[in-house]
């Protein structure tokens, strides 16, 4: 087991230096000059040339890139072009606001698609299934920002039980979670559906059967367990879409996270501060799926020993 | 029986055949494991005679039959098959060769190919084989249905159409179309009902007779292997416990082990007396074998020499070997 | 003598209802299993042994499955008819079973040792503690060595023969009345299938357990059961003692099932065959259904279906050639030549 996490870390490093060249090509590519952008509009030419020389832009891309590198390697994502402080800084304050916000989406995306799931499951074709299946389709087709305004629209402004926006209370959170939730939610409660058929079908669960045991022991002792090794993945698989759709619930909400972060720097053409909030949101992204493998050796270790 | 044999030539001799497998290991700091399946072994195999293979599951049937094959390297010894060491035969010769040595498995459907129909599977393994010329073929696969039974109109028919006895006759007819000299026959009528298996053991033992063919044959049923062999060999743990003539095995079994097996067989004819004699203890694992005789761990006459010291293959009567260090005494009682 | 009537089964039916037609898996069968009595069923493959043993315990699963006619009687209470609960008592409790597939009929996530246990819990309220000692004993008790060891591990680490005798040692812990095992020993060896052997024998004679034993091993059936039902496309076509079915076997299948059997004591050039197949479930013809493939067959046969027919005391068959009409048929026949 050991040695299969030690792999896997040795396999991320490569990941993380793909990301960070991607990234760093992107923003290359992209037009409009930093330091036309950091010197301000009316700016001189001398000053845009000088503060590009400081800024080391008139190198070749390669030493570019590699001292970019050499950089990260000594903990320093360097500075914003805006404001001139560590882009550092600015990540260690927004990333939790915005691994909160994940938490409890993934959190409702779990709770929400299991259950859902379980009720189809257990009763194949009945009306509960059905409906459920028409809700979780429905959950896979919205478009994440739509179903942030319409929830905004019907409790915060209709019905005024939960805050606009922002990002103070436990109130906050719900909407944005359940809005940034709802699709992984739909996904598990289909993929939970189809595994749990599957499983209810297997020998074992017939004699589960044959023991007498109560229905109830017979889905949450016998089926679920197995049912749930698939669902692991998936969830995993969410997770990374998941963070990705916190840039569009975050501007929706007005929440100061990083995917709000990225996408404001992006608009300034803030690269330091682009490519900071990238380079930390893969790095989260690469680690979770870490854990993810882990936990599905861990519930599913009779797989490469047979 | 056995003295006629001997005076022939060996078609396939085997020599302290080992084959090891690695397994994966648990943890990362354990030492690598290894079975030995199967742990030196030495035997002759005489052309038109039945040479069966009995042991408990695990004990390395299987695994001696796929390094005949060549399926898997050995990890040690050699097998010559007429004169000819297998183990140092280049690619092509071993292909050459791989004709004259067949395999029919115990579940017919998962060794023939699905998408193709009978004729296309005959036509293919001629082919590979280049036994016949494109122009011979059809006659020969014609008569292969025949010598099988089956109706020849079934060449165009694909194997989910027949039924589990039927394709086995033609895993039989497969095995036939090279030309074969030996064929090494895994369980091969184990799956299939009673009155089925009859049916495949004649034709197996009339191709016999027809084509002086030659068969290893691997069984667990015990009361086949009287029915189809000239000789048997029994298995324990990866060794060959006890090799003998079929007549004098079941008539006078030296290995306490033999003797357990045989006695364990469920008969009809309830009017037969048997002392039948229970074995303690479980199977060993191959993983890690006892000491000294393998077999010590459940043998009721084991003694301290037993778990010290490994017994030889011996030949106590003509033709019949056993390892056991009491064989002498306990054929006594 | 009534009261020692454990399970009677009447005129069970259980077909399958498919997109391709209706598989008439079990077709009518009536048999009897009394305290401490061993029944044995034989019979080709697909013949309707594993979905009777299911039909009998309502496992059948539904849809396509269905029981369409018949009664399950177990100490005269009908068991097709029970509610879903009633029936969950039973289950485990009063009648238990081993499965015919050994490898996938454990849970593979759960140690086995749990899965003895359970069923103890419920059935026979033991606490957490006990159920579990109770469940390390029943590994010792079917020959697997070091048992609180084996109890705590899931069947990936177990062997084949290991999950089997698992499968056994769960069937058997709640002592049922009536014990259903469909091919319990195909995994095992010789030497340990007749350590299981005894040890069902061993507790049926504890207890009085009542033992439905399926089996297509003739030789266990001899050491094993003390009647003997031979079921042939979804019906019972011979049923009688074990000693006089391999005495006089009645029916042209049971004589050749007999016959094929490769003889232990006896040395023969050729074995006795049975040309042919088995008709399809969907598809069985209007007469005999073993027709097609009995060297006796007249049109009589062909025509109509022979009903079971009590020959002697104790010895039911379901055949023409024992009956009356037989007998005007060949004479008839021989007016004809
Ligand atoms: N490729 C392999 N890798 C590791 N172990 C193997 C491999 N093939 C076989 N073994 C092991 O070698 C031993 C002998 O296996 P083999 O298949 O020869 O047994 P067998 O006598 O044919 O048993 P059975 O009667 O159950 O078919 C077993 O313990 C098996 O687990
Ligand atoms: N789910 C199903 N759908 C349709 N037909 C089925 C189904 N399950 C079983 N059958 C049919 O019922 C018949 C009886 O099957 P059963 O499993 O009882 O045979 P068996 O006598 O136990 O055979 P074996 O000796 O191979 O175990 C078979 O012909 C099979 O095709
Ligand atoms: S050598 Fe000893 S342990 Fe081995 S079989 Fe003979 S008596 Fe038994
Ligand atoms: S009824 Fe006729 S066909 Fe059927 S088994 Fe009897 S003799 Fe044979
Ligand atoms: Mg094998
Ligand atoms: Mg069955």
């Amino acid at each position: 087991m050991l040695l299969f996490i030690l792999k896997r870390l040795a396999q991320v490093v490569p990941v993380i230096f793909g990301v960070t060249l991607v990234v760093f090509l992107i923003m290359q590519m992209v037009p409009g000059d930093p330091a036309i952008i950091m010197a301000g509009e009316g700016a001189s030419t001398e000053t845009v040339e000088q503060l590009r020389e400081d800024l080391g832009l008139n190198e070749p891309l390669h030493v570019q890139y590699f001292s970019y590198i050499g950089n990260i390697l000594q903990g320093s994502l360097g500075n914003s072009l805006k404001n001139n402080q560590p882009v550092l800084d600015e990540i260690l304050i927004r990333l939790p606001i915005t691994m909160e916000l994940a938490f409890f989406s993934i959190l409702i995306t779990i709770v929400l698609g299991l259950t859902a799931g379980i009720i189809s499951a257990v009763k194949p074709y009945s009306v509960s299934d059905i409906s459920v299946m028409v809700v979780a389709l429905l959950g896979i087709s919205l478009p994440s920002f739509w179903l942030g305004l319409l929830l905004m629209y019907t409790f915060s402004i209709k019905l005024q039980w939960l805050p606009v926006a922002g990002w103070d209370s436990f109130a906050h959170i719900i909407l944005p979670a359940i809005t940034l939730g709802a699709g992984g939610a739909a996904i598990v409660a289909r993929m939970t559906r189809s595994s749990m058929l599957e499983v209810i079908g297997q020998d074992y669960v017939r004699t589960a059967r044959a023991k007498g045991l109560k229905e109830h022991t017979i889905i949450y002792k016998h089926a679920l367990r197995n049912a749930l090794i698939p669902v692991i993945t998936v969830v995993g698989l969410q997770f990374g879409s998941l963070l990705g759709g916190t840039v569009i619930v975050e501007s929706v909400f007005a929440i100061n996270g990083l995917g709000r972060m990225i996408v404001d720097a992006i608009r300034t053409r803030d690269i330091p501060m682009v490519q900071g909030g990238v380079l930390v949101a893969s790095l989260v992204f690469v680690f979770v799926n870490l854990l993810v493998d882990v936990m599905y050796k861990v519930f599913n270790k009779r797989i490469d020993l047979n | 029986m056995n003295t006629l044999l001997s005076s022939k030539k060996p078609i396939l001799k085997v020599s302290n055949l080992k084959q090891y497998f690695i397994v994966k290991r648990e943890a990362l700091f354990q030492p690598k494991q290894v079975v030995k399946a199967v742990d030196g072994i030495s035997f002759d195999l005489y052309p038109g005679e039945t040479l069966s293979i009995v042991g408990e599951s695990g004990c390395g049937k299987s695994t001696t039959g796929r390094s005949i094959l060549h399926l898997d390297e050995p990890t040690e010894g050699e097998i010559l098959y007429k004169d000819v060491s297998l183990t140092e035969m280049s690619k092509k010769e071993l292909r050459n060769i791989r004709g004259d040595i067949q395999v029919i498995f115990q579940d017919p459907f998962a060794s023939l190919n699905p998408r193709r129909t009978i004729r296309q599977m005959l036509d293919e393994a001629m082919a590979i084989q280049k036994v016949l010329p494109p122009k011979q073929r059809e006659a020969r696969m014609l008569e292969l249905m025949q010598n099988v039974g089956l109706r020849p109109e079934y060449l165009e028919r694909y194997p989910h159409e027949f039924s589990g006895g039927q394709r086995q006759r033609i895993g039989i007819a497969r095995a036939l179309a090279v030309n074969p000299k030996v064929i090494i026959c895994d369980e091969a009528v184990s799956a299939l009902d009673v009155s089925i298996q009859a049916q495949i053991l004649n034709l197996l033992k009339r191709l016999q007779n027809d084509f002086d063919l030659t068969f290893l044959f691997i069984s667990h049923d015990l009361s086949i292997v009287k029915h189809i062999s000239d000789r048997v060999m029994v298995m324990y743990l990866g060794k060959i416990v006890e090799i003998s003539d079929k007549a004098s095995l079941f008539k006078n079994p030296l290995h306490p082990y033999t003797k357990a097996l045989l006695s364990a067989i469920p008969v009809i004819d309830q009017t037969i007396k048997r002392e039948r004699i229970l074995l303690k203890g479980d199977v060993p694992s191959p993983l890690n074998p006892p000491t000294g005789c393998r077999f010590h761990t459940r043998c009721p006459f084991a003694t301290d020499l037993c778990r010290d010291e490994e017994p030889l293959l011996r030949e106590l009567e003509s033709g019949h070997l056993v390892a056991c260090h009491f064989a002498e005494k306990l054929s006594a009682i | 003598m009534k009261e020692d009537i454990l399970l009677e089964v009447k005129n069970l039916k259980t077909h399958f209802i498919t997109s391709k037609g209706t598989a008439k898996a079990v077709d009518g069968l009536d048999f009897v299993l009394k305290k401490g009595e061993t029944l044995g069923i034989v019979g080709e493959s697909g013949c309707g042994k594993s979905i009777t043993s299911l039909s009998i315990l309502r496992l059948i699963p539904s849809p396509p499955g269905k029981i369409v006619d018949g009664q399950i009687l177990l100490h005269g209470k009908d068991l097709v008819e029970m509610s879903d609960q009633e029936i969950r008592k039973i289950r485990g409790n009063q009648i238990s079973m081993i499965f015919q597939e050994p490898m996938t009929s454990l849970n593979p996530v759960i140690p086995v040792g749990e899965q003895i246990a359970e069923a103890l819990r419920l059935h026979q309220k033991l606490s957490r503690k006990q159920a579990w000692e109770k469940a390390v004993e029943m590994i010792r008790l079917v020959g697997i060595p070091a048992p609180e060891k084996r109890a705590k591990q899931e069947p990936y680490q177990l062997s084949g023969g290991m999950r089997q005798r698992v499968m056994i040692a769960m069937a058997l812990a709640c002592t049922p009345e009536v014990l259903i095992a469909d091919e319990p020993t195909t995994a095992l060896d010789v030497t340990i299938q007749a350590q299981i052997l005894e040890l069902m024998k061993d507790l049926q004679r504890k207890i009085g357990m009542g033992i439905i034993f399926i089996t297509h091993d003739l030789g266990v059936v001899a050491e094993m059961c003390d009647k003997v039902a031979v079921m042939y496309a979804g019906q019972i076509v011979e049923y009688q003692t074990t000693a006089n079915l391999f005495k006089t076997p009645l029916h042209p299948y049971t004589q050749g099932l007999i016959g094929s059997l490769p003889k232990l004591y006896e040395d023969q050039e050729e074995l006795q065959i049975i040309e042919g197949t088995v008709p399809s479930p969907y598809d069985y013809p209007t007469g005999c259904r073993f027709a097609d493939r009995c060297p006796f067959v007249q049109d009589l046969c062909r025509n109509q279906q022979p009903e079971i027919i009590h020959v002697e005391d104790s010895q039911q068959v379901r055949c023409w050639k024992y009956t009356d009409q037989w007998k005007e048929e060949l004479v008839k026949e021989e007016v004809i030549l």
